[in-house]
């Protein structure tokens, strides 16, 4: 029977089928980092359970750790306390550990793919609910709790139902200045905050195939803000490019065996998807949010939204309150917003790539004197490899903070938060409510659009600067 | 986990879309190590800046089923969610949808989570706050949902149903198959990455 490659990768790998009951399905790859395991650490200790296979988890520490003076002990006590427990778990339990200030150290979803641990045709789980980044390599990842943190430690396994297939379809090619942020921002809003619920989306069409790895992690990533658990796209190419050569990449004869089976895993031209969504790459623009769900974006050339225009009472009321909560009035041209705060970072937008076309249009340019910008790596390896290539001298010269790999200011466990009212520019995934910081009002953007509202102060498109990227 | 029966509690109507799990409980509360004590975070931010949100209101002081609009407990995969929500009184959560991932979390912790069409929705946060004193019986033995006069039956995935009825640990029911286990590992071909 004709698949897709979600089928193909969870079919792969079912332990255990039967009726009426979900799938028993083996995990390839567990991450695992601070903030959700000690509860399941813990469990395994109480019930007298070992780690099933150590070798087949890793952990680091990202969400909160600061990304100052990372050379000394963490100031707040209970984020402190959080780490150590962590340490303590993988010494006890035999589990590798990326602690902060080894070289490897990082956002949990930016070192497996650099590792090349993250590898076509794989399971891979996190408690975190951006392992979809990982479905850029082919890899069917999805985020669990904290209970299914426990489940895979004791048993390499999950339990689940097989999950229904959307496929996405962009067709077309981005305009200059439009990246793979602005493509699955413009998606969400599409299809909203729901659209993906119960479905692992496969991404296909000419402006997938042309994205790099890097933009293609960027729209997996997001998928969970669609709703869907997971995000796929069939590797490709660039996909055994950027795997050639990285330390747990397959070398020799391994190589050449593994290549041949990851050019098996596609949908068959004859499967047929639970859904079909389709977007013209060639009509986006830059596309920000102006709400507090990841689904209430608009071009970044429209005005705010009025919610008397919305037919839906559920969503009218929920973008009156957002309106409220973002202090915007319908109408305002989205142009004429200004910010206090630009972050570029986080595992959705914090890869060298990223970093690149911000220090591009920062290059000889000022971070306006309202604007506290923020730079913050993806991971350590990101960070020496910008400071190679002298980005963190543009970002320092324009104005900007440059600091050490963490989460960050994407979800403000750390000190890296924004103040009550603030309103921020950010690459990072979610403008929820707080988010960033007690009171704070979060607008998603892209790097390039991150750069030049820092320059400008106000959101911004890369044209504005008179770039041409 | 505790068995999960019949529940019979007071209507909380929370009249909102897309509750993510940020709003249900900040991240700043997730620094602790502990699985339980997470009351005071949950929905911090509306229960100090709003006089009029639902659990300040004292007609709802002593709610146990929490009913939403359309995605309710989307975002992060922060089980915190869950377990803010049960250490504060909840045992049900009613909602037309939930986040894929709060949904998993709930069932395998024990907190009843239950997706009817919005117009039942509705009725509940009609009756919940014209006699918000009423309480209201989930019965999941039963498959029904019952107040005054009403009665609402309710699907739930088979399994998940049957783990809550009986109170059973997912692992303990996955051990049971750990020779199925060893076989797919033996099985399993060699090309995928290893750590150590």
């Amino acid at each position: 029977m004709a698949g897709t490659l979600a089928e193909k990768v969870w079919e792969s790998h079912v332990v255990r089928r039967a009726d009426s009951e979900p799938d028993l399905l083996f995990i390839d790859l567990h991450l695992v980092h601070e903030v959700t395991s000690p509860q399941a650490f813990d469990g395994l200790r109480t019930a007298g359970r070992q780690v099933r296979r150590p070798e087949l988890t890793l952990a680091t520490e990202d969400h909160n750790v600061p990304t100052l003076d990372i050379d000394k002990p963490i100031a707040d006590l209970v984020s402190r306390t959080q780490i150590d427990t962590l340490r303590r778990n993988c010494a006890e339990f035999g589990i590798r550990l990326h602690a902060m200030g080894d070289v490897e150290q990082g956002i949990v979803h930016v070192i497996g793919p650099q590792l090349g641990l993250t590898q076509p045709g794989m399971t891979i789980v996190c408690g975190d609910s951006h392992t979809s980044t990982h479905g850029a390599f082919g890899a069917l990842a999805f985020g669990i709790g904290t209970s299914e943190v426990e489940h895979v430690l004791a048993t390499q396994t999950l339990t689940g139902a097989r999950p229904k297939t959307m496929s996405v379809n962009v067709e077309g090619q981005l305009p200059v200045g439009v990246s793979a942020k602005d493509m699955i921002l413009a998606l969400i809003t599409q299809i909203g905050t729901g659209g993906g619920q119960g479905y692992v989306i496969e991404y296909r069409g000419a402006a997938i195939e042309a994205l790099s790895m890097e933009g293609r992690m960027t729209v997996c990533n997001m998928s969970i803000e669609a709703g869907a658990r997971a995000g796929m796209i069939a590797p490709d190419e660039t996909t055994f490019a950027f795997l050639e050569g990285r330390p747990h990449a397959p070398v020799g004869d391994a190589w050449e065996e593994a290549v041949a089976y990851w050019r098996t895993l596609r949908s068959d031209d004859d499967a047929s998807f639970d859904a079909d969504v389709y977007l013209d790459a060639s009509t986006l623009t830059p596309f920000v949010t102006w709400g507090t769900n990841p689904g209430q974006g608009a071009p970044l050339n429209a005005t705010v939204p009025d919610p008397k225009d919305l037919t839906d009472p559920g969503e009218r009321v929920s973008a009156e309150k957002a309106l409220a909560y973002m202090d915007l009035v319908p109408g305002t041209p989205l142009r004429e917003v200004s910010v206090d705060t630009v972050f570029v970072g986080s595992c959705t937008n914090g890869r060298i790539e990223d970093l690149r076309i911000a220090a591009d249009l920062l290059r000889g340019r000022r971070v306006a004197s309202s604007v506290r910008m923020l730079v913050v790596p993806g991971s350590m390896r990101v960070k020496v490899a910008a400071e190679e290539e002298g980005l963190d001298q543009v970002f320092l010269d324009a104005g900007a903070e440059w600091r050490s790999a963490g989460c960050s200011m994407c979800l403000g466990m750390n000190p890296d938060q924004l103040a009550p009212g603030e309103r921020s520019a950010s690459t990072s995934n979610r403008n929820f409510e707080g988010r960033q910081g007690k009171g704070g009002r979060t607008h998603l953007v892209s790097p390039a659009v991150a750069a030049a509202t820092a320059v400008t102060g106000h959101l911004a498109s890369p044209a504005e600067l008179g770039a041409r990227t | 986990m505790n068995p999960v029966t019949v529940h019979r509690g007071i209507v909380a109507p929370l009249r909102r879309t897309n509750v993510d799990t940020d709003q249900i409980i900040p991240a700043i509360y997730l620094k602790r190590v502990t699985r339980t004590g997470f009351e005071d975070g949950l929905f911090s931010a509306w229960r100090a800046n709003e006089a009029d949100f639902v659990l300040n209101r004292p007609q709802y002081a002593q709610s146990s089923i929490l009913v939403a609009d359309n995605d309710f407990g989307t975002g992060s995969s922060r089980e915190h969610a869950v377990w803010a929500l049960m250490d504060y009184g909840f045992r049900v959560v009613i909602a037309p949808r939930f986040g894929d991932i709060f949904r998993n979390n709930a069932l395998k912790s024990g907190l009843l989570v239950i997706e009817p069409p919005i117009t039942e929705v509705e009725k509940l946060w009609a009756h919940a706050e014209s006699q918000p004193e009423q309480p209201v019986e989930v019965d999941l033995e039963a498959n029904e949902i019952r107040y005054g006069d009403t009665v609402t039956p309710f699907e739930i995935d088979a399994y998940a149903r049957w783990r809550l009825l009986e109170g059973l640990d997912d692992i303990a029911l996955t051990e049971r198959h750990e020779e199925l286990i060893t076989k797919f590992e033996k099985s399993r071909p060699e090309r995928f990455p290893s750590i150590s």
